[in-house]
């Protein structure tokens, strides 16, 4: 390999339920192989070193930082972004709806991440509650809301869920 | 900002990460990856060889025996956290766990990126001083195990030499009916903590401390067991008394001082934590612990 060709390998990966096969330099991030390379800018950076949050995605079902791994590391793996959350129609999925609702969002950066991130919590703790859920959101950083609106939408759709069960 | 280029290897076994290791210069493993990632995005760490440990099986899992639990160094974060087995022998792990990061870095972070990594406030170092913590690094020819207390040689700096890997760690368990504690104080939930401290306690029959284990993190290069305290409380009555003493005590020593945090404000949440932990130590001893 020439010196000037920084490393790089070919990965396969599943994202939103689509095969990808792409050559990613070695040092890129998942959140940027996301944007660049597959053109998935829903995903959004913002402080590239894993405290704000705004680049969470799922690997394998779980919430991870997509600036803290690298695409090299996603080979193979199945990613979920937030353009997979939407219905192929563009129908809003019921988080999203109460995000919408509820006005759990201003000016929109931090919110793919927080809504991976509540995804998969309020997948695994249909049960949570505020205090709960306020934890569960300590990973993720909203300049603008104060955090009362999205808490509130996920609460409503805590609410709707249980609602679902007892039907 | 974006990491300076490098060379990505990919390993599946031990052996490949050691051989590779010993053959390459300006190299770093990549474990979880929540504290190396970072600082090379920062470019406080530039490499030319990055091994990438998560892919090596033999690396990841609990096992827990009659004294002890083994961890290897790959165990996620996550998993120790949500092992019932695990919480029902030593319920401070998952205590503990909570305060590491968030949701998202402990599913990524691993127990010996912790151990390596060596934050002052890390939790997992707390751990591995309160529970005499055995360390196992591996070379491409042989392995040694490091205990705890020689494992620290100064800030950040564990005791692994740079063609080594830290494979496992194993933990003491105490006795089913021991009481814990793990708490801390930071500016933020997930924030690096001020001051954390841990604490064990075994009552006697007769209702007095059998043995006792503290640790603070947070207050210097690496976790700070305090044996003095242990000794002072063995044999006592457990009284709100006798543990502001044991607050008092702690907060008797030489503490790290930062641009945000003086060693006084450092002390006074010492003695006030450590008070309030062996309390809640002691009553879940007279609730019967774990059992």
């Amino acid at each position: 390999m020439p010196e000037h060709h920084p490393p790089g390998r070919e990965i396969s990966l599943r994202v939103n339920g689509r095969a990808y096969t792409a050559t990613v330099e070695d040092r890129f991030s998942l959140a940027d192989f996301l944007r660049q390379n597959l053109g998935l800018t829903g995903t959004h950076l913002g402080c590239e070193h894993g405290v704000c949050g705004a680049c969470t995605v799922l690997v394998d079902g779980h919430a991870v930082r997509g600036c803290l791994m690298l695409a090299v590391q996603a080979e193979g793996s199945e990613v979920l972004t937030v353009e997979g959350l939407a219905d192929t129609d563009g129908n809003l999925n019921p988080l999203q709806q109460a995000f919408m609702d509820h006005h759990g969002l201003q000016c929109g950066f931090c919110t793919p991440g927080i809504l991976m991130t509540l995804t998969v919590y309020l997948r695994d703790h249909p049960d949570c509650d505020e205090t709960d859920l306020r934890e569960a959101l300590s990973g993720n950083i909203c300049r603008c809301t104060g955090y009362e609106t999205i808490v509130q939408a996920a609460l409503s759709v805590v609410r709707a869920q249980r609602n679902e069960v007892s039907e | 900002m974006k990491p300076a280029p490098f060379q990505y290897h990919r390993v599946t076994d031990l052996s490949e990460a050691t051989a590779l290791l010993a053959g390459l210069e300006n190299v770093r493993l990549l474990s979880g990856g929540q504290s190396l990632m970072p600082m090379m995005n920062l470019r406080y760490v530039a490499v030319d060889h990055l091994i990438d440990l998560n892919p090596v099986a033999e690396l990841s899992g609990i096992e827990i025996e009659d004294t002890q639990v083994r961890m290897g160094a790959m165990t996620r974060q996550r998993t120790v956290l949500d092992s019932d087995a695990l919480a029902a022998r030593a319920p401070i792990f998952r205590e503990a766990l909570a305060f590491v990061g968030h949701i998202q870095t402990r599913n990524r972070g691993t127990i010996g990126g912790s151990l390596a990594h060596m934050d002052p406030a890390a939790e997992l170092m707390g751990l591995a001083a309160l529970l005499n913590a055995r360390i196992t690094v591996a070379r491409h020819d042989a392995e040694r195990d490091v205990a705890i207390a020689d494992y620290v040689r100064g800030y950040m700096t564990p005791d692994i030499e740079p063609d080594e890997v830290l494979a496992s760690v194993m933990f003491d368990l105490w006795p089913a009916g021991h009481g814990w504690d793990f708490r801390e104080f930071a500016q933020r939930h997930g924030d690096f903590a001020i001051v954390g401290v841990g604490t064990l306690l075994d009552l006697a029959d007769d209702g007095r401390v059998a043995r006792a284990a503290l640790v603070l993190i947070g207050v210097d290069e690496g976790p700070v067991r305090l044996f003095d305290v242990e000794t002072m409380l063995a044999g006592e009555k457990p009284t709100e008394a006798l543990f502001r003493a044991a607050g008092d005590m702690a907060a008797k020593r030489d503490m790290s001082e930062d641009a945000l945090v003086s060693a006084d404000y450092r002390k006074h949440l010492t003695s006030v934590l450590v008070e309030r932990s062996l309390a809640q130590s002691c009553r879940r001893a007279k609730e019967g612990g774990n059992a």
